[in-house]
């Protein structure tokens, strides 16, 4: 599959306001992505000409709504080769994380029906995750080891921030429970071996959750052909709307599964004494849902599937190969994960020798070059590397070679303003 | 001047590299001594310090002795714990507090207000940060740490 070319991606970009007519190079798509047109005008659409509560009331305007809702549902799940019944709204990817650990907990609590039974955690059960994740996929695990009484463990990572996938193999055993890792590291750009992951959860019995935020606004993602169990992403990082984000499952799970809010919507018969719930997704969704969101991210979606997620994929592995590549090649600079060469998505983490990560992104600023600095929400992982902050560039579709080579100049003087180097 | 060369003024960079007052000093026996440890948790930029008082009559205004530090961070936060290490030997506390609270509405000015020299010296040179909203923590991280430091000091 052939990359965009640069005059392809300049004319992309003309769909994306924030990043057309300045010449800012926007090099911070991994905390969040800008918005094409075509999203913006999707959410509005919603409220102009389809506004309405969904999955209560009669009126046609009503229906109407729902059906934007589900189809967005659709396209949605299908995007990541999944159905209706296994997405569930959420707020973010955070909140995805959550629900589970939350539904978890409930279960452990004697919430849920026998078929619950299964997600229910106690002491001597292990929850396994990893060094390198986010902190959306660690400390809600933190919190249900200790709300359950289960242990925490995780993969540990070498010294260039790669999984241990050695240790995995004893870290996991017949006492694990559920195993969380992230599909591609928001730090070092490099992507998990899912499978080999995924096959030996499933050897000691436990359920697979997969932090995809990372992965599917970048990549072609078939979440049933990876075997995980559960997944999560957001909409905001992938060309969509903040404020909306997916749980994917198994939907035999989320059936069996105890809610985690509860409220309207979400119920079949109600007493003064208890509640009875609908099946999955709706379980999930309690209370007024993010309805003009889903149908703009749904709108992300086409955008993207216009494109191509090949193509997309493709580009974005060209212009993190010229990342990597540029910095191995400048002095005093240490590339954080993958080497050049070898498999990485579109994205940098650096350290800057003798300047601070902050320092860095200030002069990459006055330069027009928008970074993340700090610990990308891994503490543990740049505390495993020595470090407590990076710099890092990471791209989308919409940057160009240009943007990479901006960036890679005004890093190379960075070291001279603050006089580390001659 | 660029805003970006106003900020990183020579004085802050000087300071940066060539840091005064770090490493956590043992205070003299007898002498009084207090200790505050700040974290910025946006960055992960954290500083201990330490002020030490030399032995003053009862009811009198104590003069510091000495202010030393240790932390790691980036080149504002480093370079305003190194200002403060200089300025604060010699002073009472009733000055360092004054000093403190100068510098502090200096930085939330936003850049609207010029820096009285005579009163901040060298902190003087931190004008340029106060118009980078997002660098005012880092600036004042050390100086809030002492303003603690000082009221834990006997």
């Amino acid at each position: 599959m052939l990359p965009l070319t640069d005059p392809e991606v300049r004319a992309l970009r003309e769909d994306f306001p924030l990043l057309t007519g300045t010449p800012a190079v926007y090099l911070d798509s991994g905390a969040t992505s800008q918005k094409p047109l075509a999203v913006l005008d999707a959410e509005r659409d919603f409220y102009v000409h389809r506004n309405a509560a969904v999955h209560r009331g009669a009126h046609a305007l009503a229906v109407e709504a729902t059906d934007a809702y589900e189809e967005a549902r659709r396209i949605v799940a299908g995007f990541v080769g999944g159905t209706e019944r296994e997405l569930v709204w959420t707020s973010n990817a955070t909140e995805a994380i959550n629900l589970l650990a939350y539904s978890f907990s409930n279960a452990s609590a004697g919430r849920g029906d026998q078929e619950a039974e299964r997600f229910r955690l106690g002491p001597g059960d292990e929850i396994v995750t990893t060094e390198l994740e986010h902190h959306a996929n660690l400390i809600p695990w933190q919190e249900l080891a200790a709300r359950t009484g289960a242990t925490l463990r995780w993969i540990p990572v070498d010294d260039d921030g790669a999984l241990d996938l050695g240790a995995a193999a004893e870290v996991i055993g017949e006492r694990t429970r559920v195993v969380a890792f992230s599909h591609v590291s928001n730090v070092t750009g490099a992507i998990t071996d899912v499978e080999t992951l995924v096959g030996l959860a499933r050897a000691a019995g436990a359920l697979s959750v997969l932090d995809a935020c990372q992965s599917v606004p970048h990549l072609p993602v078939d979440l049933p052909a990876l075997g995980v169990d559960f997944a999560v992403f957001s909409g905001h990082k992938m060309l969509g709307p903040t404020g909306i984000g997916a749980l994917w499952g198994r939907a035999e799970l989320l059936d069996a599964m105890p809610p985690f809010l509860t409220g309207g919507s979400m119920i079949t018969k109600v007493t003064m004494e208890s509640a009875r719930y609908l099946p999955a997704p709706t379980r999930f969704e309690a209370g007024t849902q993010r309805v003009a969101q889903a149908v703009a991210l749904a709108e992300a979606v086409r955008y993207l599937q216009a494109i191509g997620m090949e193509r997309v994929a493709a580009h974005e592995h060209e212009l993190g190969q010229r990342l990597a590549a540029g910095l191995a090649e400048l002095e005093g600079i240490r590339l954080i994960g993958p080497a050049p060469g070898a498999e990485r998505m579109g994205l940098a983490a650096v350290d800057v020798a003798g300047v601070h990560a902050h320092d860095v992104g200030q002069v990459l600023d006055a330069a027009g070059v928008a970074v993340r600095v700090g610990h990308h929400c891994a503490q543990p992982l740049h505390r495993a590397l020595g470090l407590t902050a990076t710099t890092r560039a990471s791209a989308y579709l919409y940057n160009t070679t240009e943007d990479v080579d901006r960036f890679l100049a005004e890093l190379a003087g960075v070291r001279t303003y603050f006089r580390v180097a001659g | 001047m660029s805003a970006l060369d106003a900020m990183y003024q020579e004085v802050i960079l000087d300071h940066a590299k060539r840091r005064s007052g770090e490493g956590l000093a043992a205070p003299a026996p007898g002498h009084g001594s207090g200790e505050s440890h700040q974290y910025n948790p946006t960055c992960g930029d954290e500083i201990t310090v330490r002020v030490e008082l030399a032995p003053a009559p009862e009811g009198a205004d104590p003069v510091v002795e000495r202010l030393s530090w240790e932390g790691e961070g980036c080149s504002i936060s480093m370079a305003a714990a190194s200002v403060l290490a200089e300025a604060a030997p010699g002073m009472t506390r009733t000055e360092l507090v004054e000093l403190i609270g100068a510098f502090r509405d200096l930085l939330r000015s936003r850049g609207t207000v010029a820096p009285d020299e005579e009163v901040l010296g060298d902190a003087a040179a931190f004008a340029g940060v106060s118009r980078f909203v997002a660098r005012v923590k880092c600036a004042m991280l050390g100086w809030v740490a002492a303003e603690e430091a000082l009221d834990r000091a006997g």
